[in-house]
């Protein structure tokens, strides 16, 4: 019951397209791959490279948000149909994480 | 229907995870339970942040004199290419080819297992410096949130492990997508919290 489906009969045309799409796809995937390396460099040489602080923590920051976005929308599919719901349990546990990092780097004190 | 209903490529739904009502429900599920742990790591890294090179006068330890960047940009690169290998495995999923999907699974853990494996080496490393959990309010804050996140390694590699295992000679179907499909979905998660452990604790605590 609950795993019924649907029977699939694909043509041979269709089965050709959406293999091709897939390969598509994996190529997306690829491609983010190299921008989130790409992106860890970046972070990784600001730190070596001995900048002022208050240029790389900023700069650093924004990078990780970037490759977040990259994992969560293409290596977790997010930007899929069908991800209306998950992303707005995401949104709201990323909103209530961001509530507590703010209260506790404000709020306590040593 | 039967669970156990082979199919072939041709035959093989387009979005096998959600293709059936349990399916659908565990990946509900799954999306809740990341929402959840995001908030989770949250707090650990609030805790992190505000005991920061914080503990009793005199601490010889500090996040600038203790981190170092080789070992770290390993782990990252490790994890992330894992990340990686997992996308493959879910590709070769969608096309319905178990084998490719085992083997890219077995990467995914072999890679898995070398952070592990250094973050292991690193902790000791640290222990041995005398830097331990009880030794400031900063060593404890730091093991507690790079212990869970470790913790979640562990947890990701027994799922994927116990999952190639159990469905070997099963091949895929109906019952067990789903299950690989969130096992990925949690790999990537283990990867987001990396992301934010190497630019905030280690990154930051570099540069003081």
């Amino acid at each position: 019951m609950a795993h019924d489906t649907h029977d699939i009969h694909r043509s041979r045309t269709e089965f050709e397209f959406i293999k091709r799409k897939r390969a598509t796809e994996m190529r997306g995937q690829l491609t983010s791959f190299a921008m989130m390396i790409f992106l860890t460099l970046i972070a990784f040489t600001l730190v070596a490279a001995d900048f002022s602080n208050y240029l790389i923590v900023p700069i650093i920051l924004l990078l990780a948000a970037v490759q977040v976005v990259l994992q969560l929308y293409n290596f977790m599919h997010m930007s899929n149909k069908g991800h209306g719901m998950m992303a707005f349990f995401m949104f709201s546990g990323i909103f209530v994480a961001f509530t507590i990092v703010l209260a506790m780097v404000t709020i306590v004190w040593w | 229907m039967d669970l156990n209903k082979r199919y072939t490529p041709q035959t093989w739904p387009d979005h096998p995870e959600t293709a059936t009502l349990e399916g659908k429900n565990k990946f509900v599920g799954f999306w809740l339970l990341l929402a959840a742990e995001t908030v989770t790591f949250a707090s650990l890294f609030a805790t992190y942040l505000a005991l920061k090179d914080k503990g009793p006068s005199g601490m010889e330890f500090s996040a600038s004199g203790l981190f170092e960047l080789p070992l770290v940009f390993a782990m990252t690169m490790i994890l992330l290419t894992s990340s990686l290998t997992s996308v493959y495995a879910m590709y070769h999923m969608k096309n319905h080819n178990f084998k490719a999907m085992q083997a890219w699974l077995g990467i995914t853990v072999l890679l898995g297992l070398a952070f592990l494996g250094l973050e292991i080496y690193e902790f000791n490393h640290y222990v041995h410096l005398g830097f331990g959990y009880t030794n400031s309010a900063f060593s404890s804050a730091f093991y507690t949130l790079v212990g869970t996140h470790g913790a979640h390694v562990v947890f990701g590699l027994s799922w994927f492990i116990a999952l190639m295992l159990r469905n070997a000679k099963r091949g895929l179907n109906m019952y067990n997508a789903p299950k690989f499909y969130l096992a990925a979905l949690y790999w990537h998660f283990i990867d987001v919290v990396w992301v934010f452990i190497f630019t905030v604790v280690y990154l930051m605590g570099v540069i003081g």
